[in-house]
C-alpha cells in the first residue's frame, strides 16, 4: 500500500475565463483526514473533481491509491468512494435500490450489496425509508444516502464534497460520528467544507485554499497557532492599578482595562507558558489573580486573519464551488 | 445506535467479480437495463407512447383514413399494418433520446462515473431497456390491429420474422436517437427530436399511403426512405397487399435484405458514435 494515498502536484483548471485552480499541491498520507478549507467559488470541489476523474486538469499531475488519474482512472476509480456536493442519487428508485445498483456496477456480488447496502441503511438511519422512492426523500436524507453510496464498497479513499452542508444539526452530528468511526479503520479521507469547526473536529491536517490557491497548510493547531492571536483574560482579585504596565513586557497587544479595573484583556502571541509567565509577573509585582484564561484563536480567526474577510460573508461570492 | 461501521477499507478481496471481464460488462448492462425497467414502473405515462399512441393511431387510420385510401390488391386494414407498427416503434426511439439526455441531465451521471463500471452499459443498458418497450409496443399493435380485423395468411415464422425486421430496425434507430440524447442541452430538446426527425421519417415513405401518388421527388426520397424498406418487408413477409412491390427502386424490390442492410449500417455507424459522444460529454 502507498504511503501517500492522494497525491495533487500543480493542478491547474479553468473554467473559461474563470479560473478554478491556479496550482494547487498538497498530499494525505494513508490513514489521515485531510480537511480542504475554503469558503464557495475557492476551488475545492474542482480539485476533487480532478481527483475522483471526473474531470481533467489542464496542468499538473495527481495519483490517487497510488494510481495516476489520467494514466490510470480506471484503477483509481476501483479504490475510492465519493460523496459529491449535489447528492448523486437516481430519484426514482428507492433508497436500496440505489445502493445495491451502485454495489452491482461496482463490481460487488449482488447478495454482497444486499447485505452492504442494508447495513449502511440502518447506520444512517434510513432503514425505516429504505423502500420509499428517493424522490421523496428530504435533503438530509439525500445526503445521509449519498454517504452512504461513497462507503459501500470499502474503499482505500474516501472523498467526501462538504458532507453536512444543508443538514440540520442532528444529522451533522450523525455523519460526523460515521466519519469519525471510518478514520480509525484506515480509510484515507478527503474531506472539503465550509465550517471551520468541522475541519477543526474531523481532520488530522488542513488545507486552506482561496481563489484557487494554498494560502494554508498544517493541522488544526499549527494554524491556529500561526494566527497569533490567541487572547488572554485576567480577573483580579482586588483593583490592581499597576497591572496593565506589569504584563505589557508581555503581551503583544493594547491592553484593555475594565471601568472597575478588575478585569485586564489583551491580544497576544500565543506562545508556550505564556499563562505561566503572566501569573509569576502579577504575583511577583503583588496583585493578586483571581483567574487566568488564554483562549486559543478559532479557525474562524485564522481564517480572517489568513483570507483577510470573515469565512461568512464570502459565502455569495462565486458561482463555481 | 452503537452499531459499528466496520470498514475495513480494501478487505473485501473475493467478493468481487473479476472486472473488465466479458460476464462483467454483461452484468452491468442487465444492473442498467434493471434500472430503466424499474424507471418505467414508477411512472407508466413514459409508457404511453407505446401503448396510448399506438392504438389511437390504429384505431384512427383504419376507420378514419381507412375507407379513403384504395389499395390496390386488398384492403386499407390488411396495408396499413405493418406501416402502423413501423411508424409506432420509429416515433418510439425518441424515449432513448430524451432518456439519455435526463440521466446526463440529473446527478446520477457524476455517481456512474466514479464508478469502476463498463461505462457503455449506460448507453446499452438504455437500448435494451428501449427494446423491451419496443416489444411490448408491437404486441399492443399487433393486438389492436387483429381486434380492427387485420388478419395474416403467412405462417408462424414469416409472422414473426415481420415483427422481428421492425423491432430490429427500431433497435438500430435508437442508437441514432441515443446520438442526439448525448447532444441535446436537456430533456426538452430531446424530445423535439421526435417532431422534427422522427415523423417525417415515418411518414414520408410507403407506411400509411401508397408512394405511386406521391409528386416524382418525394416518391423517389419514400422509396429509398429505410422505414418503407422495413414496411415492405414486413408486408412480404405477412403476405399483407405490398403497392411497392411493382416500384422498381432496389430497396422495394427486395425489402427485406435492404431492412437488414439498413438496420446493420445505421448501428455500425451510430452505436460507436454514441460512444464517442457519451465519452466526449462524460469527460472534461
Amino acid at each position: 500500500m502507498a504511503d501517500t494515498m492522494i497525491e495533487a502536484d500543480g493542478l491547474v483548471k479553468s473554467y473559461g475565463e474563470t479560473r478554478a485552480l491556479a496550482g494547487v499541491s498538497f498530499s494525505v498520507p494513508a490513514g489521515t483526514v485531510l480537511g480542504l478549507l475554503g469558503p464557495n467559488g475557492a476551488g475545492k470541489t474542482t480539485a476533487v473533481r480532478i481527483l475522483t476523474t471526473l474531470a481533467l486538469p489542464d496542468a499538473g499531475r495527481a495519483r490517487v491509491a497510488g494510481f495516476d488519474v489520467l494514466a490510470r482512472p480506471a484503477a483509481v476509480r476501483r479504490h475510492i468512494g465519493v460523496a459529491a456536493q449535489d447528492a448523486t442519487l437516481d430519484g426514482l428508485l428507492t433508497g436500496r435500490q440505489n445502493l445495491v445498483l451502485v454495489g452491482e456496477l461496482s463490481g460487488m456480488r449482488t447478495g454482497l450489496a444486499r447485505i452492504r447496502a442494508a447495513e449502511l441503511l440502518e447506520l444512517f438511519d434510513l432503514a425505516g425509508a429504505a423502500d420509499r422512492v428517493v424522490k421523496g426523500y428530504s435533503g438530509g436524507m439525500r445526503r445521509r444516502l449519498d454517504l452512504a453510496a461513497s462507503m459501500l464498497t470499502r474503499p482505500l479513499v474516501l472523498f467526501l464534497d462538504e458532507p453536512t452542508t444543508g443538514l440540520d444539526p442532528v444529522s451533522r452530528q450523525r455523519v460526523w460520528e460515521v466519519i469519525r468511526e471510518l478514520i480509525g479503520s484506515g480509510v484515507t479521507v478527503l474531506l472539503t467544507t465550509q465550517y471551520l469547526d468541522e475541519a477543526d473536529a474531523l481532520a488530522d491536517r488542513i488545507v486552506v485554499v482561496d481563489h484557487g490557491q494554498v494560502i494554508a497548510d498544517g493541522t488544526p493547531r499549527e494554524l491556529k497557532e500561526r494566527s497569533r492571536n490567541a487572547h488572554v483574560e485576567i480577573t483580579l482579585a482586588e483593583p490592581g492599578p499597576g497591572a496593565a504596565e506589569v504584563i505589557a513586557p508581555l503581551a503583544g497587544g493594547q491592553i484593555s482595562v475594565s471601568p472597575d479595573g478588575l478585569r485586564l484583556s489583551v491580544a497576544v502571541d500565543s506562545a508556550p507558558g505564556l499563562a505561566t509567565a503572566l501569573v509569576r509577573a502579577l504575583d511577583q509585582a503583588g496583585i493578586l489573580v483571581d483567574n487566568i484564561e488564554v483562549r486559543q484563536p478559532s479557525l474562524d480567526d485564522v481564517f480572517f486573519a489568513l483570507t483577510g474577510a470573515p469565512a461568512q460573508e464570502r459565502e455569495s461570492e462565486g458561482a463555481l464551488a | 445506535m452503537t452499531q459499528t461501521i466496520a470498514h475495513r477499507p480494501g478487505d473485501a478481496a473475493g467478493t468481487w467479480r473479476t472486472a473488465g471481464s466479458a460476464a462483467e460488462k454483461v452484468k452491468n448492462v442487465v444492473s442498467m437495463t434493471r434500472r430503466n425497467l424499474v424507471h418505467i414502473s414508477r411512472e407508466p405515462m413514459q409508457l404511453s407512447d407505446v401503448t396510448v399512441q399506438p392504438v389511437l393511431f390504429t384505431v384512427l387510420f383504419i376507420y378514419l383514413f381507412g375507407g379513403a385510401i384504395p389499395i390496390p390488391g386488398g384492403s386499407y386494414k390488411a396495408f396499413i399494418l405493418a406501416g402502423l407498427l413501423a411508424l409506432n416503434l420509429t416515433t418510439s426511439t425518441m424515449g432513448t433520446a430524451v432518456g439519455l439526455a435526463t440521466d446526463l441531465h440529473e446527478g446520477i451521471i457524476d455517481r456512474l462515473r466514479v464508478l469502476p463500471m463498463w461505462r457503455p452499459a449506460v448507453l446499452v443498458g438504455r437500448s435494451m431497456a428501449d427494446l423491451l418497450t419496443s416489444c411490448l409496443c408491437a404486441l399492443v399493435v399487433a393486438a389492436t390491429g387483429l381486434a380492427a380485423g387485420w388478419r395474416s395468411s403467412a405462417g408462424p415464422l414469416p409472422i414473426i420474422a415481420g415483427f422481428a425486421l421492425v423491432l430490429f430496425f427500431a433497435y438500430a434507430l435508437s442508437w441514432v436517437a441515443a446520438c442526439v440524447g448525448l447532444n441535446s442541452k436537456s430533456p426538452e430538446s430531446a424530445a423535439s427530436f421526435g417532431f422534427i426527425v422522427l415523423f417525417p421519417l415515418a411518414f414520408v415513405s410507403n407506411a400509411m399511403v401508397p408512394t405511386q401518388h406521391m409528386p416524382g421527388w418525394l416518391q423517389a426520397i419514400a422509396d429509398w426512405n429505410p422505414v418503407s424498406a422495413v414496411t415492405a418487408g414486413a408486408r412480404q413477409l405477412w403476405d399483407n397487399p405490398n403497392p411497392s412491390g411493382s416500384i422498381s427502386a432496389w430497396p422495394m424490390q427486395h425489402p427485406v435484405a435492404a431492412s437488414l442492410a439498413w438496420s446493420v449500417l445505421i448501428i455500425a455507424v451510430a452505436a460507436p458514435l454514441a460512444s464517442w459522444f457519451f465519452r466526449r460529454r462524460t469527460t472534461g
